[in-house]
């Protein structure tokens, strides 16, 4: 029997034939993952709230103070938001001990000549203009400067959403202290507008990086979806190229 | 206008009060501030020394509301705060002179309390076409404002038009109404908004710099925290009703009757600060919520460039049609999506053809 299953080494089909080794990385560590994921929920309830909030659903019937309703929904969304800063700070701070993928996401290499043809070469694959990707461990440089991008965003919606948010709490708060600037630049009105516009902007960017993740899954050589899960980034050839 | 030297004590002698009440009323105000048994008659020196303060009140681009609003004060009454507490010299729509003899008054007050008068504006300098729009006593009001703001100690700004415009700086603002801060900029302002502003938020003001000798505190936007420090939305009546999701769908609606809240009406409670839902109006009586009106956020800045007063989402017009964030933003997810859906067809196809390709090259 051991020497049975000493034999049984590798991947294996039925008839005992023996797969290609695939070049595995691990790219997104523990922590990421769970950011990611988790990010993923909140922003989904914030949407959905965010929405109501700014057209809240028909009037509930009954005595005022046996309803809550927009109550809750407000407590959802700023409860929601201030997780989703929690969380934030903890990928900032993952990004310093984490491995170097974990950076991606707050650095830029503008100076790096490669990666602005690889933009290049990102772009001409999205226009049908190039018959095969390239290969990257992280992220290629045109979804690297998109995460770049988002990550800038989502800042100013954390930071416009505790401006509005320190409205209620009121102006001896620690949140108007800190955030209260927003309102030397925008009235609350106009800053109410673009904080709501910018969930729309949240909702396009979730539908391109949907699109682009299984777009990229099926088609790239590399492995998407199942990496955001394992972690692991499989590359589905061994060509150097 | 010699009685401009007047003191407090003064003014109140002539009242009627006797020197005897006024000296318990000091002894019992430095009690009352825990000061030691000095400050009675420091506080008693100063009252009896100190003029009362000199106020100019200008008028520039404006509708007078702010003046309707302060002369129907009910706590203080007006006719306190015009007439004991300070010294109105000049208030061109109210005062007895005229004319030259009103003109000369702001060239006496300007020489004789130079760096010691307040200067109150109401309404604001246009200055498209070097000030035309705007002449008061021959001159380009803006004119007068810089002249007389040169020697002030200070500057209140009434009113919306004074702190940022209002609706003669709405779009597209043709006489380029300025607020005041945007023109004077080395005096300290205090911005009163509202259009008007409420009563007693005018003479709590004044009451305040009088008392006190010193502006109140100002928040970020240079109003008094005092007033200006909550939203309508914070302290309305009708919040409970926000809270628990009951809204006025309909101006006629059972819920109106009833008294739901008016955020789906437009009401801008939730982003305008002011004292309505707190102070109310005419004596405390009512305020437009109470009325069954949304607030239109007539302290706010810009309000009249905001898109309609019965709008729960603003309109932008930034992009050439008038939308609200809703409407830009569901028109910008089914663009990307139709985008998207046709790369993926297009996708789809050049994938096959490739399969195809590859299939033939194998054979």
């Amino acid at each position: 029997m051991t020497t049975e299953i000493a034999r049984v080494q590798g991947a294996l089909d039925s008839a005992g034939e023996r797969a290609r080794s695939l070049q595995t990385v691990y790219v997104y560590e523990a922590p990421v993952r769970l950011w990611h994921w988790v990010n993923a929920l909140l922003i989904l309830a914030l949407c959905v709230t965010g929405y109501f909030i700014g057209s809240p659903p028909p009037s509930v019937p009954g005595e005022a103070s046996a309803n809550f309703q927009m109550g809750y929904i407000r407590f959802v969304h700023f409860a929601a938001g201030q997780l989703l800063i929690v969380f934030f700070l903890m990928r900032v701070y993952w990004a310093f001990v984490g491995n170097k993928y974990s950076r991606q996401l707050f650095l830029l290499p503008i100076a790096n000549k490669t990666w602005w043809w690889g933009m290049l070469y990102e772009f001409k694959w999205y226009a049908f203009l190039v018959r095969d990707p390239k290969k990257y461990i992280g992220h290629n440089p045109l979804a690297h400067m998109a995460m770049f991008s988002f990550m800038v965003f989502l800042v100013l919606m954390m930071v416009s959403g505790m401006a509005l948010y320190s409205e209620g709490q009121g102006i001896d708060s620690w949140q108007y202290t800190l955030f209260g600037f927003m309102f030397s630049i925008f009235t609350s009105q106009t800053l109410h507008t673009l904080h709501h516009l910018g969930m729309w902007a949240i909702v396009v960017f979730v539908i391109v990086h949907i699109y682009a993740a299984v777009r990229e899954d099926i088609l790239s050589r590399q492995s998407m979806i199942s990496s955001i899960v394992s972690g692991e980034r499989l590359f589905r050839d061994d060509l150097p190229d | 206008m010699g009685a401009a030297t007047e003191t407090f004590y003064s003014v109140i002698r002539r009242q009627g009060i006797t020197r005897r009440s006024f000296h318990k009323f000091c002894s019992l105000t430095a009690t009352s501030l825990g000061l030691g048994p000095l400050a009675a008659s420091r506080i008693a020196n100063a009252l009896e020394t100190k003029p009362r303060v000199p106020v100019i009140w200008m008028h520039g681009l404006e509708c007078t509301c702010c003046s309707e609003s302060f002369i129907r004060s009910a706590h203080p009454l007006v006719k306190d705060a015009v007439l004991s507490m300070i010294s109105l010299d000049y208030d061109d729509t109210i005062m007895a002179a005229a004319g030259h003899q009103a003109e000369a008054i702001l060239d006496e007050t300007r020489a004789k309390y130079k760096g010691q008068y307040i200067l109150a504006v109401e309404g604001n300098p246009p200055l498209n076409e070097g000030g035309m729009f705007c002449i008061d006593g021959g001159k380009p009001f803006v004119e007068k404002l810089k002249m007389m703001a040169e020697d002030a100690s200070a500057i209140i700004a009434w009113g919306a038009c004074a702190s940022w415009g209002c609706v003669q700086a709405a779009k597209p603002n043709p006489t380029q109404a300025t607020p005041i801060d945007k023109v004077i900029t080395n005096k300290p302002i205090i911005k009163v908004p509202g259009c008007p502003p409420i009563a007693e938020v005018m003479t709590g003001v004044v009451t305040f710099i009088t008392t006190f000798g010193r502006l109140p505190e100002l928040d970020r936007q240079g109003r008094p925290k005092m007033f200006y420090s909550q939203r309508i939305h914070d302290k309305c009546y009708r919040r409970p009703h926000f809270d628990a999701g009951q809204f006025v769908e309909e101006w006629d609606d059972d819920a109106a009757r009833k008294g739901y809240c008016l955020y789906k009406m437009g009401c801008k409670g939730p982003t305008t600060y002011n004292a309505c839902s707190t102070v109310r109006w005419n004596g405390g009586v009512s305020f437009p919520i109470q009325s069954g009106h949304g607030c239109i956020g007539c302290s706010e800045d810009g309000f009249w460039d905001k898109g309609s007063f019965y709008d729960r989402l603003t309109t932008i017009n930034q992009f050439g049609i008038e939308k609200n964030a809703d409407q830009v933003g569901m028109v910008a997810a089914g663009a990307v999506g139709a985008a998207i859906a046709a790369h993926a067809a297009v996708t789809a196809v050049k994938r096959l053809a490739s399969k195809r390709d590859d299939a033939e090259h194998r054979s």
